[in-house]
């Protein structure tokens, strides 16, 4: 008897649970502010300053979403996850998306019920040597120690590869980046291995990073993205065009500066449907017209967002690489605003 | 000749006793170099000091207090110590100490928490020292709402109506008592205030907060972090585990089968699974079983397990004091005719608390330094705010200085708890 109250309970969660979800974005501008969960604490990505204040690359698709939704970039709240609480911390409703470099696989899609809205980081697993070490290739590291993050895809991918190219390594595991860190400068493991993005930022972190290099391998597809709960079309497909429309005005040439000058009307069809000068793009996801508009003044667009958190001229230094725009050689592309 | 005499004519001065046999050479031939062994070992242990002192000071001491990241904190130590000088970014610190103790607290609003802990300190004052006034102890009795007023914030009335319902308790049991019996008197005095907290104080605190409207701005936990968290979590689970954990003890030796089967079960359970574990609970699965939308506050739920689980072992500790009390405690108890709760607060239980001191603040101890498994959750305790501040650009592969500081901050703590209770064994040690 107490095993069906018991299940009785989690069905009367589940549905409830599933009733709240049917209107995230309802939910949003009743409470309002978005609340966000991310990193807790992530190089470029995520990191709060002195004041407490967010900023960051996965932070700026956050303010973005809730300057579409609620006109303001500043009406966030962010709840910190960690590897282990991300998922049940969406799943569960105390945060409306998650914006955490989170890797879009097949199971998290469809086994865990997530949806996925994009994808704003293109990244991959790389290694990284001491230049003393003589390596060129990671085909060369057989029989090396490498310092692993544990209960990542990192670790699953690093066994993958070198099952197949058929050599041996010893595994050094490690919980956290800092402690990769100091693992590696202390010559407990002669390779570090982790997102490439992670491995420049940790690199510039050195005292001498020349003394270090990265191997040009890259061993697995990581596309990061911020992802919501399945079920909440609506809300999905705000957040979805919201980066579609950051990575558009990079391709139309929208940015934070001409914003104005541009929503007084263009030329082009298309930039006049984002910014809401033609057509009710934003009444079909049941907002207004500039939603748009406010969601690319929140930071700039996808160009801007980058160059200001990870981009070359920040201590992170990463290039664009795979994450420039399809027509300057990257794979970011958007679909058209029609 | 006549000059010559067999006896000393005159007194010599007195001499200063030979230097082997006074002053800092007597002490350290009596304590370090009292044997070949002991030579040996206190040779090993200069050693063992100098080469830790030469490998930590100058790190220590060759270090960067003004830069503002860790790029030009090692620019200005090589400026000013030489090229090959590697020295502490105290820089960080410098940046980030009120976020280490305050978290994300609003900047204007750290008066609330320093005031709080002030006042603690006024409220535990009569409790661990027997010198100071006993009226005291109203100020104590009343110091947790003050305390959740100052730190939450929002009106004033929530905590005046939760209040309340102690008052609530205290009368049923004095009134009722002569009308409808002891027994009606526990029933009304557990069902009244839960009544009143559940169905009446909401609304109440609203309504007299329309008329009245007195407050601080309301603060959300989800800004608490850093020492502000560790101690609200630390002091309330210290301060909520001793009660339930003596309850817990009693009823787990009690002779009413229902009880002591509860409290046994509750006692084992929690044993059985470890902290984290709870904790996770507390972060995940609470969340699945609640309904959507009630925003039954991380900390709060936190709070709750962190409290459960160091009064299980409370309990185990203060039943290992009461099972070394000698069995004529108990007898000579009963036979001045006192009842249960009598003798046990006045025979029983002080004797049982006093042998478990040395237990009961070593589970404090090892509670305050458990807060910072709560950074596994996500939240941001000290140690889960080192990795926010080295996500910062400017501060990014800073590891030392903040976990020394960390590390201080804590030992502060910890060893404070650690001598009073030494004062307080002293004090009340009877076995002359």
């Amino acid at each position: 008897m107490k095993k069906s109250v018991f299940i009785g309970a989690l069905t009367v969660a589940g549905l409830a649970s599933g009733m709240a979800s049917a209107g995230t974005m309802a939910d949003v501008q009743a409470k309002g502010f978005l609340q966000c969960g991310v990193s807790t604490g992530l190089v470029g990505f995520a990191a709060p300053d002195a004041n407490g204040n967010w900023a960051g690359f996965d932070v700026a698709v956050c303010r973005a979403v809730a300057a579409a939704v609620l006109g303001d970039p500043q009406a966030v709240k962010f709840t910190p996850t960690t590897g282990k609480t991300r998922f049940t911390a969406l799943a569960s409703g105390e945060v409306d998306m998650l914006a955490r470099n989170t890797t879009w696989t097949f199971t998290r899609d469809v086994d865990l019920k997530f949806e996925f809205a994009g994808v704003n980081y293109y990244d991959g697993q790389g290694f990284m040597v001491p230049k003393s070490l003589g390596v060129a290739s990671a085909k060369d590291l057989d029989g090396a120690t490498i310092c692993i993050q544990t209960g990542t895809t990192t670790e699953l991918n690093l066994a993958d590869f070198f099952r197949a190219n058929n050599i041996k390594y010893e595994p050094v595991p490690i919980e956290t980046n800092a402690e990769g860190q100091q693992q590696f400068l202390a010559g407990a493991c002669d390779v570090y291995t982790t997102d490439a993005s992670g491995l420049a930022a940790t690199r510039a972190t050195f005292e001498n990073p020349g003394d270090y290099v990265v191997l040009p391998e890259i061993i697995s597809k990581e596309p990061l993205g911020p992802l919501v709960r399945h079920g909440d079309q609506q809300w999905g497909d705000l957040v979805r065009w919201t980066l579609n429309a950051l990575i558009s005005a990079e391709e139309l040439g929208i940015t934070s500066a001409n914003i104005d000058e541009l929503s007084k009307g263009t030329n082009n069809p298309e930039i006049n449907r984002i910014l809401g000068t033609e057509g009710d793009l934003g009444g079909m996801l049941g907002l207004d017209k500039q939603w748009a508009r406010r969601a690319i003044s929140a930071g700039g667009n996808y160009a801007e967002i980058f160059e200001r958190n990870i981009g070359s001229a920040t201590p992170v230094g990463l290039s664009r690489g795979l994450n420039a725009l399809w027509s300057d050689g990257g794979i970011l592309y958007s679909p058209p605003f029609r | 000749m006549s000059d010559v005499s067999y006896v000393r004519t005159k007194m010599l001065d007195e001499m200063a006793p030979p230097v082997s046999q006074v002053g800092p050479i007597r002490w350290a031939r009596e304590n370090l170099f009292s044997s070949v062994t002991n030579s040996v070992l206190t040779l090993l242990a200069i050693w063992f000091i100098y080469s830790l002192l030469a490998a930590t000071l100058p790190w220590i001491v060759f270090s960067s207090f003004s830069a503002n990241s860790l790029g030009e904190c090692r620019t200005a130590i090589r400026d000013a110590y030489g090229a090959d000088a590697t020295g502490a970014c105290w820089s960080v610190i410098r940046e980030r100490y009120l976020q280490l103790l305050f978290g994300f607290y609003p900047s204007e609003s750290y008066w609330r928490p320093i005031l709080a802990l002030v006042l603690m300190l006024v409220a535990i004052g009569p409790i661990l020292f027997e010198g100071l006034p006993r009226k005291m102890l109203i100020f104590s009795g009343l110091y947790p709402f003050v305390g959740f007023f100052l730190l939450w914030g929002g009106t004033v009335w929530l905590p005046v109506t939760i209040l309340l319902g102690f008052v609530i308790a205290y009368f049923a049991t004095t009134m009722l008592g002569k009308v409808i019996g002891s027994l009606g008197a526990v029933i009304a005095a557990i069902l009244l205030p839960v009544i009143w907290w559940l169905f009446l104080a909401g609304p109440v605190a609203y309504g007299l907060h329309a008329i009245v409207p007195i407050g601080l701005v309301p603060i959300e936990s989800a800004r608490f972090g850093g020492f502000l968290l560790s101690i609200v979590i630390g002091v309330t689970g210290i301060v909520l585990s001793l009660p339930i954990g003596v309850l817990l003890a009693l009823g787990r030796r009690s002779d009413l089968f229902v009880v002591r089967t509860i409290c046994i079960g509750f006692i084992e359970f929690i044993r059985g699974v470890p902290l984290i574990t709870l904790l996770f609970v507390a972060s995940t699965l609470l969340n699945y079983f609640l309904p959507p939308g009630t925003t039954f506050d991380i900390v709060l739920r936190v709070m709750i397990m962190v409290t459960l689980f160091s009064s299980a072992y409370m309990a185990e500790v203060i039943r290992g004091g009461l099972a070394a009390l000698p069995r004529g405690q108990y007898e000579a108890a009963n036979a001045l005719g006192m009842d249960y709760w009598k003798s046990m607060r006045l025979i029983i239980m002080p004797q049982a608390l006093k042998i478990s001191i040395p237990s009961i603040v070593g589970i404090f101890i090892g509670l305050f330094k458990d807060t910072t498994l709560v950074s596994i959750i996500g939240l941001m305790d000290p140690l889960g705010l080192s990795t926010a501040i080295r996500a910062n650009a400017a501060w990014n592969g800073i590891v030392w200085e903040l976990y020394g500081f960390i590390a201080l901050m804590f030992f502060i703590f910890c060893f404070s708890m650690s001598r009073y209770s030494m004062y307080l064994e002293r004090k009340l040690q009877t076995g002359h």
